[in-house]
């Protein structure tokens, strides 16, 4: 059986320190010609540039060559192709296969009926493993540390799967959370139960500045207008869930604002200036965490 | 009297296995789930019988067929419990109980829409989880939990 990554919980601390590590050398040196005889295969069955750019980039750094398709439009699949035979067909002529798919559950479907390693690049509401170790990766580059945090969620909690991988992933490492949510949105019964278990505290609130100052992470999560009913509400939520650089006069000077990207209207550009915005080397980030993964799966690191 | 009689006539059977207090409403359900409708033996089925403790109740009759435990524990869902009597010779020999299993697989759907197996030709596979007195089956594929309310079974071939 080969070892993917489809899901977080796949991967144990161990592992999640090993990627951190192995990111951070790749970092130092960006193109490293591992894989030159590899072949890897993105498969997108919907779109997702940023998503594939980054596998893409990090597969070329590698030396791999790539393959695939970046939307299911013009392939076989709209002939009605089953997924488990595009996955047969692809597995035999590559190393590894990154697949995006609209459905839950369809990676890891894919890993099951292919011999070859298989990378989660989102598989609808369900899971998108690899933002979470870039995240994780962040958080561990800016603070120097990944243990006895205080994390502030802030935005979408309930339908926003980053923030809920996030939130087991860091489990390992002893954290403080603050959740702040409109009442609607708030962080959903089982994850704060699934804390409690472990004896992680947390707070909940809805008053985007009551914990901005005591924080070394804020988590930005985008509020969508169709989580809504009353379109009245979403406009009063909209405008109360916005980070402006005016709000960061007193935060702790290791303070960095993460955000999974893209932003709406959820942090004010004049945050771009501050030295607490960290989304866009958060993005950057992702592609060493990529070339981690990619090489670990295929027993290179 | 002759009610009596009548009734032992419908239900009496030498050897096999009858399956009593099936909440009547998924009677069908289990006949569904242990796929009786391709059996060749004898089956007596009765539905919606007055039941003193259950008010009304289902009953399964099967002759010559003994199940596995691993098969009857499919119906622990939706049949709690259902008492399963061992018949040999008229007599009952054996009563079992059901255990819930820590697996299903094919059996039911994944109550999730956006889950690959309500859109691909994919056995379901679930794992059972208990959770402050309530039984959930957690999907291997899109690991969101369907609950017994919401059972539905996959329909066999």
């Amino acid at each position: 059986m080969p070892k993917n990554l489809i899901s977080i919980h796949d991967f144990s601390k161990k592992e999640i320190l090993h990627i951190v590590e192995i990111a951070a050398d790749f970092e130092k040196n960006k193109s490293q010609n591992i894989l030159n005889d590899k072949v890897v295969a993105c498969i997108f069955f919907e779109p997702s540039t940023r998503t594939r750019l980054s596998f893409e980039t990090a597969a070329n750094r590698l030396g791999a060559r790539v393959i695939g398709f970046a939307d299911a439009a013009n392939t076989s699949i709209a002939k009605g192709e089953s997924l488990k035979d595009t996955i047969k067909m692809v597995s035999n002529y590559v190393d590894i296969i990154v697949i995006r798919h609209p459905l839950e559950g369809a990676a890891r479907y894919a890993s099951e009926v292919t011999p070859v390693p298989v990378i989660n690049a989102g598989d609808g509401a369900n899971q998108h493993p690899t933002q979470t170790l870039l995240d994780i990766y962040s958080i561990n580059k800016t603070q120097g540390r990944l243990d006895n945090l205080t994390i502030n969620m802030v935005g979408d909690l309930k339908y926003g799967r980053t923030v809920h991988s996030l939130l087991q992933a860091m489990s390992f490492f002893s954290p403080n959370f603050v959740f702040t949510s409109p009442d609607e949105l708030r962080m959903p019964l089982e994850y704060k139960r699934f804390l409690e278990g472990k004896g992680i505290p947390y707070t909940e609130t809805r008053q985007l500045s009551e914990h901005l100052d005591s924080s070394d992470i804020i988590y930005m999560t985008r509020v969508q207008q169709e989580r809504f009913n009353d379109p009245i509400e979403y406009e009063n939520v909209k405008n109360v869930y916005r980070l402006e650089a005016g709000m960061l006069s007193n935060v702790r000077d290791n303070l960095k604002i993460l955000h999974p990207l893209p932003r709406v209207n959820e942090i004010a550009a004049d945050v771009d200036d501050t030295p607490y915005a960290y989304y866009f080397k958060q993005a950057e980030n992702g592609m060493y965490v990529r070339m981690a993964i990619i090489a670990y799966l295929l027993g290179y690191r | 009297m002759e009610q009596k009689d009548k009734h032992l006539k419908v239900t009496a059977i030498k050897n096999g296995t009858v399956l009593d207090h099936i909440p009547a409403e998924s009677l069908f359900k289990v006949i569904n789930i242990l796929n009786l409708s391709k059996r060749p033996n004898q089956i007596t089925i009765g539905s919606n019988l007055d039941s003193r403790s259950m008010g009304k109740k289902g009953i399964i009759k099967i002759s010559e067929y003994f199940f596995e435990d691993e098969e009857i524990g499919e119906i622990a869902l939706v049949a709690p419990n259902a008492t399963i009597n061992i018949i040999r010779n008229y007599e009952v020999v054996e009563k079992r109980i059901i255990s819930i299993p820590e697996s299903f697989v094919g059996i039911f759907r994944c109550m999730n829409p956006m889950c690959v197996t309500n859109h691909q030709d994919i056995p379901t596979k679930f794992t059972t989880i208990r959770e402050r007195n309530e039984v959930l089956l957690l999907c291997h594929y899109c690991e969101k939990t369907t609950d017994t309310r919401n059972l539905k079974i996959v329909s066999k071939k």
